[in-house]
């Protein structure tokens, strides 16, 4: 009998948690409607909400035993936010730089802008593709890029960074209309001059509007910022033929083109394939980005969930220590109420009630405390490019959403097992307990 | 130590309680174990072989190249062993996300005399030496990759194109399979190399460059002064060097990575915190469950001291039974997770410093959770206790 009870809280644990994983929120919230109408409406569910505002009323007799189980799911939400937070942004800055209806052209078979090459004579042949939106001059909008590494010191840590450097054709504005300058002005062609994105000012040393950058043994000016909102805000810009130029590069990496519509793809890929001198490869900038985000985005979310479940094993037998002291110290109470007519059934409901309540305003604690600590909180690491992109961590309400999924899930463990105990120890001993 | 079965009886008085503790304790310091492994994995990267290594790179940035002349000039400054040198290439096997498991490094003859981490069969060694287009392959990439000694494989999307035809795949011949000479450096066998001659031969841009120079000094503590006159060597020419010891530019490169240390630290700090309010409370409901029971050890004849004591041992016994398995389970786990993720993930093997440190930990922790109950039962009075007051 024992065992099979045991094996039937089991089978409810686990039914339990797969129906939170798998159901969307408006199902979540409809079942809680339910629930708070049977609690109201039918004369079992009102005696359980009687029992459940005792069990609440002496919460602050049991300040101590109860903080553990709001601190220590505070601990797993807020540890699961913040690094899903993390993946999550470095994945929205990647997503978002990029978009369907400008093409990036790298050499065959090459991964990234680095370990790409494509000559001079090629661009010329790349832009008079066929599918590419002219400006008002009826020149083709058209990018040929050259990406270079400079040595520049991180502010936080004062050591040297790849920073990268790109070199844009004169197009480049016209190429991504997001990037606008906030301060300062443009460089000047043939110059030596440079822009520095946002992120990149924030994270490096000595890029501010009018100081001078020594790359590759040549002194740079610096004339203004840019704001993208994506992934080229880590990145200093400077004219490609100047940049080509002082680091002796012939030709360039890629060359960028913005499409007449999304649907010129096929038109300009066909054009690219038919021309027996190129050999090339064009991805829209927008898979080209995304893709770089794939393997750090799901490292970062398998070693959060591990992490995560490990702390929540750890929670939930906190939780379990908790619940079941405060059913010892209610023992007799409860055989009082249950002597008086009251259910077992009741019972259950009440103490399983009282944790997830618990769990809930732990759950909320965590991600108040991942929010404010961590959202737009913005670091850098090493991207595609051999460089460092800059992100912010970005605490979405699906994230915390789904932490507080985790606060319920380790509440109702915690909660099950003693409220069962509960409701099964036998009136007559409970009521003799001292 | 007379007192361990008195402490012992204490400590699973209420059995229940004091294994859910038990394992909180064990989740905490199995998550101690593991992200320590990953923090020494990025803080200390295994060279200790690296201390007498010098990484010699271009001063404008790590793509730039230098030239291969440098090597005569580099080889000739007083207190230099032995020069290798190498240069990235940048392509991948079959599809682009094998680039992780298996990335190819041009390298000089000398390469595997200044890496003697590097274990190769002396015949296989002899056999790349006679093959221009040979190539050795780590034991970890050619397990994940099935590459077997005799395999031509074709490498795509290298940075070089070929002079034939200017496509960039290059096919090499595999000779050889190297093995790390030691567990924790088995990320080094992520890698291929290939001859450098051949290579240069091949290419159809950047003759006569290197990416790097690798240069072992014979005395470590000179390397600053070997490192500041093999950067004299290119002073105000158009390829400026910068050399630094191989510690100096491994841990440079990490940090590039982003600040593993402060992540680790953090969460860390948010398990350690909730684990101390968790034990806490645990044993604040002990001592308060026995106090007529120290009543009456106090009336027996214990002093106050021995009773601190007895509470004390009793809160650290707990922490460290649970910390000691924890790290335990996180010994046996590593390896495993290595294991599975098919040589993406080399995670050195919990050393005797995490131990130390965790053992640090699980006694500090124990006398922070342990100090206040039996604060409180030392404090009993005697005739308060026994009358329940």
């Amino acid at each position: 009998m024992n065992f099979l009870i045991q094996l039937l809280a089991l089978l409810i644990v686990i039914v339990a948690i797969g129906v939170l994983v798998v159901v969307p929120w408006p199902v979540l919230a409809a079942l809680v409607l339910v629930f708070a109408a049977w609690m109201g409406l039918t004369r079992s569910g009102r005696q359980a909400w009687s029992v459940t505002r005792v069990g609440l009323a002496t919460i602050p007799q049991r300040l101590g035993a109860s903080s553990v189980v709001v601190v220590g799911i505070a601990g797993v939400v807020g540890v699961l936010v913040a690094l899903l937070a993390m993946g999550e942004g470095f994945r929205q800055t990647l997503q978002q730089t990029g978009d369907a209806e400008t093409v990036i052209v790298l050499r065959g078979g090459a991964t990234a802008e680095l370990s790409s090459g494509v000559s001079r004579e090629d661009a010329v042949l790349i832009e008079q593709q066929a599918g590419i939106l002219k400006d008002a001059d009826g020149k083709p909008i058209a990018s040929p890029e050259l990406v270079v590494v400079a040595n520049i010191p991180k502010k936080g840590t004062g050591t040297d960074a790849n920073v990268e450097i790109r070199g844009v054709g004169r197009q480049a504005f016209a190429l991504r209309p997001n990037v606008k300058i906030v301060e300062g002005r443009a460089f000047e062609p043939g110059l030596r001059e440079l822009i520095v994105g946002k992120g990149a000012l924030a994270q490096f040393v000595g890029l501010a509007p009018g100081s001078t950058l020594n790359l590759a043994n040549q002194q740079w000016t610096v004339t203004g910022v840019f704001e993208s909102g994506d992934a080229h805000e880590s990145e200093v810009w400077g004219d490609v033929e100047t940049v080509s130029t002082t680091y002796r590069r012939n030709g360039y990496q890629s060359v960028s083109v913005r499409l007449t519509s999304a649907d010129a793809i096929d038109a300009f890929k066909a054009g690219l394939a038919s021309d027996p001198r190129l050999k090339v490869d064009a991805k829209t900038t927008s898979d080209y980005y995304s893709a770089q985000s794939e393997s750090l985005t799901k490292a970062i979310r398998v070693i959060g969930i591990v992490i995560g479940v490990i702390m929540a094993i750890g929670a939930v037998f906190g939780a379990l220590n908790t619940m079941y002291a405060a059913v010892a110290t209610r023992a007799r109470e409860i055989a009082t109420l249950r002597a008086i007519g009251f259910r077992g059934a009741s019972v259950i409901v009440s103490i399983l009630l009282e944790t997830m309540l618990l769990a809930l305003a732990g759950g909320v604690l965590g991600a108040a405390i991942a929010w404010l600590i961590f959202n737009n909180y913005t670091v850098s690491t090493l991207g595609a490019n051999f460089s460092q992109v800059v992100f912010s961590f970005k605490v979405s309400p699906a994230l915390v959403w789904n932490g507080l999924k985790w606060a319920l899930a380790i509440g109702f463990v915690g909660g099950l097992y003693p409220a069962l105990r509960a409701a099964r120890l036998p009136v007559t001993t409970a009521l003799r307990e001292s | 130590m007379k007192y361990f079965h008195l402490v012992w009886a204490a400590l699973f008085r209420r059995k229940t309680r004091t294994i859910f503790t038990l394992l909180s304790v064990l989740a905490a310091f199995l998550l101690f174990g593991m992200l320590d492994a990953v923090r020494s994995a990025f803080n200390a990267p295994p060279s200790a072989a690296g201390v007498n290594r010098l990484v010699v790179g271009s001063r404008i940035s790590i793509i730039q190249p230098l030239p291969q002349s440098l090597l005569a000039r580099i080889e000739a400054i007083p207190g230099v062993e032995k020069v290798a040198y190498a240069n990235w290439f940048g392509g991948y096997y079959q599809e682009p996300k094998n680039q992780q498991l298996m990335f190819q490094v041009a390298v000089s003859p000398s390469y595997l005399d200044v890496y003697p981490e590097f274990s190769l069969p002396a015949e296989q060694r002899t056999a790349w030496g006679q093959t221009r287009t040979g190539a050795i392959v780590g034991e970890a990439a050619a397990k994940a990759l099935g590459i077997k000694i005799g395999d031509r494989i074709p490498i795509k999307g290298a940075i070089f194109p070929t002079k034939s035809g200017g496509d960039t795949t290059w096919t090499f011949d595999v000779v050889g399979i190297f093995k790390a000479a030691e567990e924790k450096m088995r990320g080094l066998e992520n890698q291929l190399l290939f001859r450098w001659d051949y290579f240069d031969e091949g290419r159809a841009f950047g003759d006569g460059t290197i990416g790097w120079y690798i240069v072992r000094v014979d005395d470590p503590k000179r390397s600053e002064a070997v490192a500041a006159a093999i950067d004299a060597l290119s002073a105000n020419s158009d390829h400026e060097t910068k050399s630094q010891t191989e510690q100096a530019f491994n841990l440079a490169f990490i940090k590039q990575l982003g600040d593993i240390g402060l992540i680790v630290g953090a969460i860390m700090a948010a398990v350690f915190f909730t684990l101390i309010l968790l034990t806490g409370n645990t044993m604040a409901q002990a001592v308060r469950e026995r106090i007529p029971e120290l009543a009456v050890l106090k009336t027996l004849g214990f002093s106050n001291a021995s009773v601190l004591g007895l509470v004390l041992a009793e809160a650290v016994l707990l922490i460290v039974i649970g910390g000691v398995l924890g790290l335990a389970l996180a010994q046996v786990l590593l390896p495993a997770v290595n294991a599975g993720s098919g040589g993406r993930m080399n995670f050195p093997p919990i050393g005797a410093n995490t131990w130390a440190i965790g053992l640090v930990l699980m006694v500090g922790i124990g006398i922070v959770v342990g100090l206040l109950p039996a604060v409180r039962g030392m404090r009993l009075r005697i005739v308060d206790a026994l009358a329940g007051r």
